[in-house]
């Protein structure tokens, strides 16, 4: 795959291209830097669980914290959000409280969806951030019946649905794309091409020299990213919700990122990618890149405090998660149905008497 | 009270409830100026607008996808699948997301759809146009399967469907959309989905089936009668979940169970069935549950006759039960 016609706004020399700055005020942008520590913070506490057994598991998105929270930023209130799993960054930008994020993780009682399903499948309704799925790109189809509402409602939101390259490959991806150029619906699929779906590299999910140029055959436009930069996918997924809510309708946006660690604590890469790959991408770290931006304009003096303050809010938020009751037995047979019919309430019963 | 086809009630029921709230929507394939490849959205287009009878794209992980979401958002959306045979490509939709929505969101996000599919065999339509799929639904956390056999029961249930809470597979058994009529109530009409319907009472032997198998059952019953045994037959409308309650009233009283479906039989809805009344039932029962149904083959177009069971069928397996 070609790296030509990638936007950036960060430059090497760490000042913003004045033509394609975003313009966010200096808190919102010293914000978008401590929500990135922050993420990375989270997954290496994360990974840290796991490796210790006292969580089951863990996808982290080290490296990609410039698409999570860059997109993450452009989302307001009133827009819906249908994420991937390595996506909780667009959630904790939007306002997923860290509490129920960590809290899903044990799946104890702060935990909102009660232990129902393995770490990264969070959800929350009230900032309309819905509920993921372990398939890739199932919920490319619900995005766009979500937008058609809002459309026939005549509501000026847009809907924001992010997934990696693999997800390219589905069937889902095809509909929910065709569907929204058919229908003209204000969706923003954000892909974030991180290079590789598990063990398979980019290039074994398509023959086609870009992932963005696929928006063409379903009359969509198509912008590709620099995914390491977060003024430059805040600039691009910002301009795509606009267009969105302007009832111009949807954009494909492949941003190019790399995933620095494993595709979950499930996986080995060194099997599958060189050391120096890897080493090549650190280079481009997408906080240190933003770091060096901000120290630039006068507004970051000590990172090293900041990661400091992170992991210390994340252990914090580890320690009433790990801490807190673990959810009910009889918790298992709701919310199957909105009322519990007579075989479930036969097999709880049987289970809490212990006669089953 | 108007006497009409099962067709012409299922395009009532989907009227009468766009008119009624104006969240439900319907969607497919040749739904809007084709009304549908059996018609049953027939003329809905003109009168409520096509943003609300969508004529989708060919791509049934799409409509039921689309659908998820539009439920998700506030709109009550009936999805028509233009034969349940077709239904496949969208079956990881339907069993892992919007069966699955309420469950994994602790409540949080819920997806009532209802997904019409016409369904069963009867019209010569082979393998892709004829299949029962009924059991792997019922197999489904989270799936409420319904399938009528009257015009008034179409009615009734799909309009239950439409206003429930819960992802709703609604089956339509294709071979009696023209071929059954019967009185259907105007206006807004309810049956409830959960509760069984007694087909004919009787006292020897209770006879659970449903959709395109009734007909069967009652011409089995009728010729049944004529060597004096009494036949109960019982359509339990929604399969899952199912009204076990009646069955097991019913089974009590006569002592032999007989179930009755097109589907194959290595695990289709009546070995649950029977396996239900077996639990339930033991001491009651005078004769094994007995089983007629389709063959475990794909389904075969010239021998179709032959696949499908029929009254003589139905009647050798009620004369087993009483001979026992």
């Amino acid at each position: 795959m070609t790296d030509a016609g990638i936007l950036s706004v960060l430059r090497p020399d760490g000042t913003a291209d004045p033509l394609l700055d975003p313009g966010l005020p200096d808190p919102e942008l010293l914000s978008l830097y401590r929500h990135m520590v922050l993420l990375r913070a989270i997954d290496e506490k994360a990974v840290a669980l796991q490796r210790s057994g006292r969580i089951a598991f863990f996808a982290p998105s080290t490296g990609q914290e410039a698409c999570s929270i860059g997109a993450g930023h452009a989302v307001r209130e009133g827009d819906w959000i249908f994420p991937a799993y390595r996506d909780h960054g667009v959630g904790l930008m939007r306002g997923y409280p860290l509490a129920s994020l960590i809290g899903q993780l044990f799946g104890h009682t702060t935990d909102a969806t009660r232990g129902r399903q393995m770490p990264n499948h969070w959800c929350d309704r009230s900032i309309r951030l819905v509920s993921v799925s372990s398939p890739v790109a199932t919920q490319l189809t619900h995005a766009v019946g979500a937008a058609y509402a809002a459309k026939v409602r005549g509501e000026r939101v847009a809907v924001l649905a992010t997934f990696g390259d693999g997800g390219t490959s589905t069937g889902d991806f095809h509909a929910a794309m065709n569907f929204t150029g058919v229908f003209r619906l204000p969706v923003v699929f954000f892909c974030e091409n991180n290079r590789y779906a598990i063990s398979h590299p980019v290039e074994r999910q398509t023959a086609s020299r870009t992932l963005s140029e696929k928006a063409a055959g379903y009359g969509l436009p198509g912008v590709r990213v620099d995914g390491n930069d977060v003024l430059a996918v805040r600039k691009v997924v910002g301009d795509a919700m606009e267009r969105a809510r302007a009832g111009e309708g949807g954009t494909l946006i492949e941003a190019l990122t790399y995933r620095l660690g494993p595709h979950s604590t499930s996986d080995d890469p060194t099997v599958y990618r060189s050391e120096a790959e890897v080493a090549g991408w650190r280079e481009k770290d997408p906080i240190r890149r933003f770091a060096a931006f901000l120290k630039g304009r006068g507004l970051l003096e000590d990172p090293a405090a900041e990661e400091a303050g992170a992991k210390e809010i994340v252990r914090a938020a580890v320690e009433v998660a790990e801490g807190a009751p673990p959810v009910p037995l009889s918790s298992m047979f709701e919310d199957v149905y909105a009322e519990i019919p007579w075989h479930l309430a036969e097999q709880r019963d049987s289970l809490l008497s212990g006669t089953g | 009270m108007a006497e009409v086809t099962l067709i012409k009630a299922i395009n009532d029921a989907l009227a009468t409830e766009m008119a009624r709230d104006p969240s439900v929507c319907v969607l497919g394939e040749d739904i809007g100026r084709g009304g549908g490849v059996f018609r049953a959205t027939e003329g809905l287009s003109r009168r409520f607008g096509p943003e609300r009878v969508i004529d989708t794209p060919l791509n049934e992980v799409g409509i039921v996808g689309m659908a998820i979401g539009m439920a998700m958002n506030g709109l009550r959306p009936v999805a028509e699948i233009e034969f349940s045979d077709f239904i496949y490509p969208a079956f990881d939709q339907i069993v892992s997301e919007m069966a699955k929505m309420r469950y994994r969101s602790a409540g949080q996000f819920t997806a009532a759809v209802v997904l019409r599919a016409p369904a069963g065999g009867g019209i010569r339509g082979g393998h892709y146009h004829s299949q029962s799929p009924e059991a792997y639904y019922i197999h489904t956390a989270g799936l409420v399967v319904a399938m009528p056999s009257t015009p008034a029961d179409a009615k009734g249930l799909l309009s239950s469907a439409i206003r429930g809470e819960d992802p709703v597979i609604f089956l339509e058994p294709k071979a009696l959309y023209r071929t059954v009529k019967g009185e259907v109530p105007e206006g807004e009409y309810l049956v409830p989905l959960g509760v069984g319907r007694i087909v004919r009472p009787g006292s020897d032997v209770t006879l659970v089936t449903w959709g395109g198998m009734v007909p069967v059952a009652e011409k089995a019953a009728a010729d049944a009668a004529t060597e004096g045994v009494d036949v109960e037959i019982i359509d339990p409308r929604t399969l899952w979940p199912l009204d076990i309650a009646m069955i097991e009233a019913s089974v009590k009283r006569t002592g032999r169970a007989v179930v009755l479906h097109e589907a194959p039989r290595t695990c289709g809805f009546g070995a649950e069935i029977s396996a239900l009344i077996q639990e339930r039932c033991f001491l009651h029962l005078k004769a094994p549950v007995a089983r007629v149904t389709g063959f475990d083959t794909p389904f075969p177009f010239a021998l179709e006759p032959s696949y499908l069971p029929d009254p003589e069928r139905t009647l050798r397996a009620i004369r087993a039960s009483m001979d026992f």
